[in-house]
């Protein structure tokens, strides 16, 4: 009853500390350990710092101070560049699903092969595949604005996979989504990660996707930014729509309600 | 019904028609009753004339700056472009050099007009280079703005799968650009017929040559054919912009979707 860790990379963030151009402290000492294959979600109030976070765990933005280092990548107050460090295999996905709007969704889905120049058939390959995986096999052929709401977050989430990546980070990406096309997108989430076995950073500010999605659940106070919990999600890895209503699921939600009320401010 | 081709076009057309028929009767009819002599505002009619009488003069002199305006055009549409990927390259370097390529807007290209006869002569390469001068501009500060307005979180992706500098160009920022580098198109066609016959003006030939000539003998009716037959040229080259436009963004972007 466990998911298979092999596919996922370990993050380990110590003491990181993030200050933007404006003088704004963002983070600061903010500790986090991931074990390979774990799935966690971020929460905390809105503005604390948690995009920042993953950011930062992207290699998009380097902290100020601290390490935060991805697998056997080791990386000190500086991006970290992906071109030699391909084999890390880190994906993205946005709030939104910012796709290339003059590309058909095959293409969109392939696009990070092919920036990494993989072979034309052996990626459209891949992307299919992916596509496949969030259902979306019958539209190939369309462009992003032929595409509902919900089938765009898909291409991205297609987009994310077709790396085959080890860390899967993701920045509130349902959240401009209506609650059925949410839960649903979570219900695939989960079964890709149940499949695929990477680790899963999820941020979101909705306490019953983070309680329904994770394992664990880490809390982020108001800013600067600093961990205030971490608390493990007692609830099995077999989820079902049915759990949103039982007993146990409205206990974890009302564990990590109590600490979130206390940190957002009024 | 109500989106067929035919209607669609005939609701597009019809209005313009309209009105280039009445403003042409109305013009036609008021010379004629209040008497405006010939050498001051000629009839439609008379211009009509002219153009059939002196059209293989007239037509010779329109491909003539026709020519030099495209030419002229398409030195801007390359120039202009690969101006602004330099300027887009790094802060400081729009910084240093943004200024003077504003310099060609603010040019008065009138003025400059005897300095290129000085340096290139009578002839086309004045024209051409009249025609450049004078709708550069609005390439560059078009596709720059473009350029600038790539969505960051896109970027950001480009980033995380290692794109290098040119794939990152090639597949995200310049199609990205792409309506921004249609509009500075757009108003680049219609300047670039302007810079040639403000060329021909002084470096003589062409349209330009055509009514400075002919305003020293007071044929004003053949100004106006002069003049009708110019803006017959901006007008076509704005069309095939409209037109490849309209091929290259239907799929994907609003501005090119009924």
């Amino acid at each position: 009853m466990h998911a298979p860790t092999a596919a996922g990379t370990r993050v380990v963030v110590r003491d990181v500390r993030r200050v933007y151009s404006n003088g704004v402290v963002a983070l600061d000492g903010v500790n986090l350990e991931v074990a390979p294959g774990e799935f966690v979600a971020l929460l905390g109030p809105s503005g604390c710092g948690k995009s920042t976070l993953l950011r930062l765990v992207a290699g998009l933005d380097g902290p100020q101070g601290g390490t935060v280092k991805v697998g056997e990548e080791r990386q000190r107050g500086a991006t970290l560049d992906y071109r030699t460090a391909g084999g890390t295999g880190v994906a993205f996905v946005f709030q939104d699903a910012h796709l290339l709007p003059w590309r058909t969704v095959l293409k969109n889905a392939a696009l990070p092969l092919e920036l990494s120049g993989v072979e034309r058939s052996r990626r459209l390959e891949a992307a299919r595949a992916a596509l496949e995986q969030v259902g979306l096999s019958d539209a190939l052929g369309r462009y992003p604005n032929q595409l509902s709401g919900g089938m765009r977050m898909r291409v991205s989430l297609a987009r994310a996979l077709v790396t085959d990546p080890r860390l899967l980070l993701l920045d509130e990406p349902f959240a401009a989504l209506d609650e059925i096309t949410r839960h649903r997108l979570d219900e695939q989430l989960l079964d890709i990660w149940r499949r695929r076995g990477m680790t899963v950073l999820f941020v979101t500010h909705s306490i019953s996707e983070a309680v329904f999605l994770a394992q664990r659940a880490v809390v982020l106070s108001r800013r600067p930014g600093r961990v205030v919990l971490d608390h493990r999600i007692d609830l099995p890895v077999e989820r079902t729509g049915a759990l949103r209503m039982s007993t146990e699921f409205e206990r974890e939600a009302q564990a990590l309600y109590e600490t979130l009320r206390r940190e957002e401010p009024l | 019904m109500s989106d067929s081709p035919v209607r669609r076009h005939g609701a597009a057309f019809l209005p313009p028609a309209l009105v280039f028929v009445i403003a042409v009767t109305l013009a036609e009819v008021l010379i004629r009753v209040l008497q405006v002599p010939q050498y001051l505002l000629p009839p439609p009619s008379a211009i009509l004339q002219t153009l059939r009488r002196e059209g293989s003069e007239l037509w010779g002199a329109a491909m003539e700056t026709g020519w030099a305006a495209l030419v002229g055009f398409l030195m801007s549409a390359a120039g202009g472009v690969l101006a602004a990927i330099v300027l887009s390259s790094a802060a400081w370097v729009q910084r240093a050099f943004y200024p003077y390529a504003v310099f060609f807007q603010t040019v008065p290209v009138i003025a400059i007009a005897p300095l290129l006869v000085v340096w290139l002569g009578y002839g086309p390469p004045t024209v051409v280079a009249s025609a450049f001068i004078v709708s550069v501009f609005p390439v560059v500060a078009n596709t720059l703005a473009g350029l600038l307005s790539t969505d960051p979180a896109l970027r950001d992706l480009f980033r995380l799968y290692g794109a290098t500098w040119p794939a990152t160009l090639l597949k995200l920022r310049l199609p990205f650009a792409l309506p921004a580098v249609l509009t500075g198109l757009r108003i680049a066609a219609g300047l670039a017929v302007i810079g040639a016959i403000v060329g021909e003006f002084i470096a003589g030939g062409g349209l330009g040559g055509v009514i400075d000539v002919s305003l020293t003998q007071q044929r004003v009716d053949k100004v106006f054919a002069g003049v009708l037959l110019a803006s017959v040229l901006g007008l076509t080259l704005f069309l095939a912009i409209n037109l490849i436009s309209r091929l290259v963004l239907r799929r994907w972007h609003a501005s090119e979707q009924v």
